[in-house]
């Protein structure tokens, strides 16, 4: 088992942890823990917002890069790190107990 | 001149009748001398001169000009040559036509009963009007003159005269070539409509792209490498940047987890301190470590990272001889507690680590077997970077400790390590191979009892447990041993110590210099006692009773007179020797049911680390009591007293 989807494996168990999902550049997501609705869902709405979240980095100063965005909401922490080639989204419940 | 010929040919016949109305008025008024009381109302008649006309003399006037008229077309050429077939010359040809003609005018009048009316019949009624016009000339009256008049009727039926010659209009109407249209519709050329939205970012990527593949291409035209592209699905796994973000995620995952521990680690400090003059602290426990894969070892190392701040490293083995297996080392950080950052499996427990103070990525190993390692954590390999084998040095014993020296003269790493086999060695790593000397084999002091006859070649070495540096004097060092010496060598002598103490009863665990005061070190040893010692003096300064085996000792990285340590009871205890000589300023019971094996203050935080043999590293954060800053020396508080 390679060293990332050891990683996913890990991070899937951790506490609170919802769900992860991996999305490539199209918005198509490639690996998921959440269902078949949640994760469309997710997949289609981040990428858009990590797309503009970039592009206001960018536009701000092009030699910076977006590296990680948080989205601190009530029920949820959505946790996305738009790389280059894909957008890894990761769901928590910090309030988890 | 058809209309000339015609008025030469019949002059009489119309002069009669017509020349009323024909003549023209301006030639012919002066002449009429019957006419002039007509022309009365008419304007006088004026001699109109052009201005710049010949004035001439009666005389002239009178003068006859004699001219000769003849047929001559002053025009014609005279000197015509044409080819003449006959004779096959050019002759210049004397017939020249000298017929010109001035005006021309065809009329459509003609005289009612000439004969010259007639071919204006139709053409099958020619005969008839032949006939009429001869007898007409005849001048035979009645019956031609009633054939005469159909004639004529015919005539009017015409309407407008025509010419007199034959005149027949002829037209063919051929046929129009048809038209015809005919086209191709040619296939359009491909169109495509692009749009985008370009930020300012956009642009200044494309530049920056577009400056790359100049550079590029202007570097390696000739080895093009085929760049492949594997857009599977597998890909995910192999992208660096994605490993990256996921560690950082997994990261953030802990920290939204361990929000609470974080904001103490940060945040929190023990308010009971300042409550009078209390001098004592307490140890508030951070994040748990444990290594999921072996909860069963030992926890029997633990190394913070000189320049990572948050790193170190847990080595895992088995301090029972008769549950040996393989070992451990795990490389953790405080950022994400629940899984260590590297992972290393090792075929025996792991017995010692250090880590390089100027190369933080360097690892030192000593294992359960007596074999050294080396690992550099920059390396994503797996396997350590040197070893030891049974060739080259490998000690027979476990290796109790290893320690980082400086660079040697040829700026070569190099590290010491101790076993219990009696031997003290130094490793120096060259470019592909770990190279050993030995620096001191520990014999038993020579005026030991333990020497006893034949029995000597059988114990002549001393089990090595520990050994610390000076800190200042590079050739310094002690050792302590397992029957409870502990020996101050040199490793320029590497027959006989320097000085030999008598210092414990059980196997001393650690030693320990002072970072400040380089001649006082520590020692620990499983005789439940922690001495304090001057390495000039034989007998300790200070001895500290901690009911249970001391597993280690540590003297705190901030302060001098500062130092912790901890029991196979699970107690923690710190020491400032600066308030309180005799007791420990903290005591804590850190775990239940496990005994705490080794200890290690974080370099820059105030952070202590403990291991237990339950494979577990418990984080504490140190009160403000704890972490007083001192440089004072040891040995002068126990001087005074």
């Amino acid at each position: 088992m390679s060293e990332v989807e050891e990683t996913i494996k890990r991070l899937a168990a951790h506490k609170g942890v919802e769900g992860i999902v991996i999305v490539n550049l199209e918005g198509i997501p490639i690996r998921t823990t959440l269902d078949a609705d949640k994760t469309i869902q997710h997949a289609a709405l981040i990428t858009q917002l990590a797309a503009k979240a970039r592009s206001v980095v960018r536009d701000l100063d092009p030699q910076n890069d977006l590296t990680f965005l948080r989205i601190r909401s009530k029920k949820h922490e959505i946790m996305v790190a738009p790389d280059k080639e894909y957008i890894l989204i990761v769901l928590q419940n910090p309030h988890h107990s | 001149m058809k209309s000339q010929r015609k008025v030469a040919v019949a002059p009489a016949a119309n002069l009669g009748a017509k020349n009323t109305s024909t003549q023209s008025l301006a030639s012919n008024a002066g002449n009429d001398p019957n006419m002039a009381g007509n022309e009365d109302w008419l304007p006088p008649k004026v001699l109109l001169k052009p201005p710049g006309q010949l004035q001439l003399t009666e005389p002239e006037l009178e003068e006859e000009l004699t001219r000769i008229l003849n047929a001559n077309n002053p025009h014609a050429p005279q000197n015509i040559a044409r080819y003449n077939n006959k004779e096959r010359v050019f002759k210049a040809s004397p017939n020249v036509d000298h017929f010109v003609v001035h005006f021309e005018f065809d009329g459509y009048w003609i005289y009612k009963e000439k004969e010259e009316e007639a071919p204006e019949a139709p053409p099958a009624a020619e005969t008839t009007t032949e006939s009429t016009g001869t007898e007409t000339e005849g001048g035979e009256g009645a019956p031609p003159a009633s054939a005469a008049p159909p004639a004529e009727e015919e005539k009017k039926q015409k309407g407008p005269l025509r010419n007199q010659f034959n005149f027949s209009e002829r037209a063919a109407q051929t046929i129009n070539n048809p038209y015809r249209e005919r086209s191709t519709n040619t296939e359009p050329p491909p169109a495509r409509v692009f749009s985008d939205t370009v930020n300012q970012w956009s642009i200044y990527d494309a530049y920056m792209e577009d400056l790359q593949a100049k550079e590029k291409s202007d570097d390696d035209k000739q080895n093009i490498l085929p760049t492949e592209n594997n857009h599977n699905e597998d890909a995910y796994y192999k992208n660096p940047e994605l490993k990256k973000a996921m560690i950082i995620i997994e990261r953030m995952a802990n920290q939204n987890t361990f929000d609470d521990v974080a904001q103490d680690y940060k945040y929190w400090e023990d308010a009971s301190d300042e409550l009078g003059d209390r001098k004592s602290g307490s140890l508030l426990p951070l994040w748990k470590f444990v290594c999921e894969k072996e909860k069963r070892k030992q926890v029997t190392a633990v190394c913070w990272n000189p320049k990572n701040t948050d790193l170190f490293a847990v080595g895992y083995g088995s301090y029972d001889f008769s549950k040996q297996g393989p070992g451990m080392i795990a490389c953790f950080t405080l950022k994400n507690p629940s899984y260590p950052e590297y992972l290393y499996l090792t075929e025996s427990g792991v017995m010692s680590l250090d880590y390089h103070p100027q190369h933080p990525s360097f690892l030192a190993v000593g294992l359960y077997d007596g074999s050294v390692l080396v690992y550099n954590m920059q390396k994503k390999v797996d396997g350590p970077l040197f070893k030891c084998n049974a060739k080259n040095g490998k000690h027979t014993d476990p290796v109790w400790q290893v320690c980082w020296q400086k660079d040697d003269l040829d700026d070569n790493m190099n590290f010491f390590s101790v076993s219990s086999d009696g031997r003290v060695a130094q490793w120096t790593l060259l470019q592909n191979e770990l190279i050993y000397t030995d620096v001191i084999r520990l014999k038993f002091n020579e005026s030991g009892t333990e020497l006893v006859g034949e029995d000597e070649p059988l114990f002549s070495l001393a089990g090595g447990c520990c050994f610390d540096f000076h800190k200042t004097i590079d050739h310094l060092f002690v050792v302590g041993t397992e029957e409870g010496r502990i020996h101050k060598c040199s490793k320029t002598y590497n027959s006989q110590y320097l000085l030999s103490f008598d210092a414990h009863q059980m196997s001393v665990y650690t030693v320990r210099y002072n970072p400040f005061h380089g001649n006082v070190f520590l020692s620990a040893s499983a005789d439940w006692t922690v001495k304090l010692w001057d390495h000039c003096k034989d007998k300790p300064l200070v001895s500290f009773d901690l009911n249970s085996s001391v597993g280690d000792v540590a003297w705190a990285p901030y302060s001098s007179t500062v130092f912790a340590a901890v029991t196979a009871e699970g107690k923690a205890f710190v020491f400032d020797l600066n308030e309180n000589k005799y007791e420990p300023i903290c005591e804590q019971q850190i775990v239940r049911k496990a005994k705490l094996t080794h200890c290690a203050f974080n370099p820059f935080e105030p952070i202590l680390l403990v291991g237990d043999d339950k494979g577990t590293v418990v984080s504490l954060k140190l009160s403000p009591n704890l972490r007083k800053v001192n440089n004072i020396d040891c040995a002068m508080i126990y001087q005074q007293s």
